[in-house]
């Protein structure tokens, strides 16, 4: 199935979605790499204040080139940076913000897929590589935070994105993993392969 | 020497730019025979090609570690001018293209910026007869390079052993390095010999063939073996893993038998120029 989804969206129309569908989403995404989840993370638990409500925006796993012209941030290019670094803090972030949508590449691991299961989120892959594709459908740099604190890459870069996809939804909220589940059917076929 | 910055500045852009044909063909032809998930996300790799292009925009924001090949003609006339030509091409190329700075010093952890640093960009030599020189550009990838690996295998294991360490290691791989991949392995000579041959591989053209029959034969079994565990495309599932393998051999010790994979992401880039003795350039194929 394909859906267009507009951010923010409700967890009735997330449970519709299961693995193997895509997504195209439009609205306000957000870029955290590892840096990013921590520091999220901390703040919370320490009762500080956030620059966003994480549960209203998709959560990017990316650290884009961003460049300034005229005083205008302007994206160079935004492809999805591997997820398995955020894995240990994925659970943990989903449980605080009940973010509804993750974008990365490559796949999360068990701990994801439960907090998934639990809280009612998905996680998406975006192609790899895709950098042109990615920028094409970021319309603007909205805002940006802890740009000073984390640097270029791991910042908080707001974007507002229009049809951004294809997202191949991997971790549903019915505690299915789609890369997980592929690796195990080919590990299965590889023991049967003789040369 | 302003005239051979620019070319190799050139051919640096044009490799992170434009994609080759035999690659992008393949890719189209995977796609053609693919199946949802997989199929939309095939789409999207050869839509990003064709945007790239048109933009004159790097095809990933990886635009890699710049590494070189270079046919070194013993009567190339510019001969002292090429390694510092092909430093400050790297340089030119980081500015006007722009390329992601990708060099960091190991010691400090700083990035250089620019694209250069100690054995960076990296050229591999190689001196032939004549007066041509033929300078290969190759901007390697960093999520497929964290893929590529080397084992010292017993040699008692024998080609069978070979074939099996490969299948395995690419099915652990999955969608890290951002299958479609093209995979270059080396085997025999010593650790260093074996991996210098499998990048050295990458270079040949998707669906070519080692002209010595039992290593094709070795090719063709590993393309179709891996592309039966249907990882697929981004290791969502799918037909095609992996778009091709090349295989190169050297003699090695009794006692080793080194295997070194080198894993190359969808965006297999390569780009060659030919430079004559009158400092004429072209693009070659």
């Amino acid at each position: 199935m394909e859906y267009r989804l507009n951010l923010p969206v409700e967890e009735v129309e997330v449970k519709k979605i299961r693995v193997g569908d895509t997504i195209y989403i439009t609205g306000t995404v957000v870029t955290a790499r590892d840096e990013a989840h921590k520091m999220a993370i901390e703040k919370h638990d320490k009762g500080e204040e956030l620059p966003l409500n994480f549960s209203e925006v998709a959560v990017y796993h990316c650290g884009p080139i961003v460049k300034k012209e005229n005083g205008e941030w302007k994206i160079v290019a935004a492809g999805p940076t591997t997820s398995s670094r955020m894995e240990i803090f994925e659970y943990d972030f989903i449980e605080r913000f009940d973010t509804r949508i993750i974008i990365g590449k490559g796949g999360m691991g068990a701990k994801t897929t439960d907090a998934c299961k639990k809280f009612k989120s998905v996680y998406t892959a975006f192609t790899g590589g895709a950098a042109v594709l990615a920028a094409n459908s970021i319309k603007k740099v909205k805002d940006v935070f802890w740009l000073e604190e984390l640097g270029m890459p791991e910042a908080l870069w707001i974007l507002e994105v229009e049809n951004f996809g294809p997202l191949t939804v991997t971790i549903d909220t019915y505690g299915r993993n789609l890369t997980e589940e592929v690796k195990n059917r080919a590990r299965k076929v590889a023991e049967e392969i003789e040369f | 020497m302003n005239w051979l910055i620019d070319a190799i500045s050139d051919l640096v852009a044009q490799a992170v730019i434009d994609l080759p044909k035999d690659v992008e063909d393949a890719l189209k032809k995977a796609m053609e025979n693919e199946e949802e998930p997989a199929k939309t996300q095939l789409k999207a790799v050869l839509k990003n090609i064709e945007l790239a292009r048109i933009h004159k925009k790097p095809m990933c924001q990886d635009t890699g570690t710049p590494t070189f090949y270079v046919k070194l003609g013993s009567d190339f006339p510019y001969k002292d001018l090429v390694e510092e030509a092909i430093i400050e091409g790297v340089r030119r190329a980081t500015e006007k293209v722009p390329l992601r700075p990708n060099a960091v010093d190991v010691l400090t952890g700083k990035n250089s910026g620019d694209n250069t640093g100690r054995y960076i960009p990296f050229i591999n030599w190689e001196i032939v007869e004549g007066s041509d020189c033929i300078i290969t550009a190759m901007p390697k990838g960093g999520g497929s390079e964290n893929m590529s690996t080397l084992k010292m295998l017993k040699p008692g294991v024998g080609l069978k052993g070979v074939k099996k360490f490969v299948l395995e290691w690419m099915v652990e791989a999955g969608g890290n390095p951002c299958p479609p991949t093209t995979v270059g392995i080396g085997i025999g000579g010593g650790a260093d010999i074996a991996m210098k041959l499998a990048k050295k591989a990458l270079l040949r053209k998707i669906g070519e063939r080692h002209k010595e029959k039992k290593i094709a034969k070795m090719e063709e079994e590993l393309l179709s073996a891996i592309n039966s565990t249907g990882i697929g495309a981004m290791g969502l599932g799918g037909k095609t893993t992996i778009l091709d393998v090349h295989i190169d051999i050297a003699h090695r010790h009794p006692a080793s038998l080194p295997v070194a994979i080198a894993v190359q992401c969808w965006a297999n880039r390569r780009k060659s120029i030919k430079i004559d003795k009158e400092g004429r350039v072209w693009n070659i194929d």
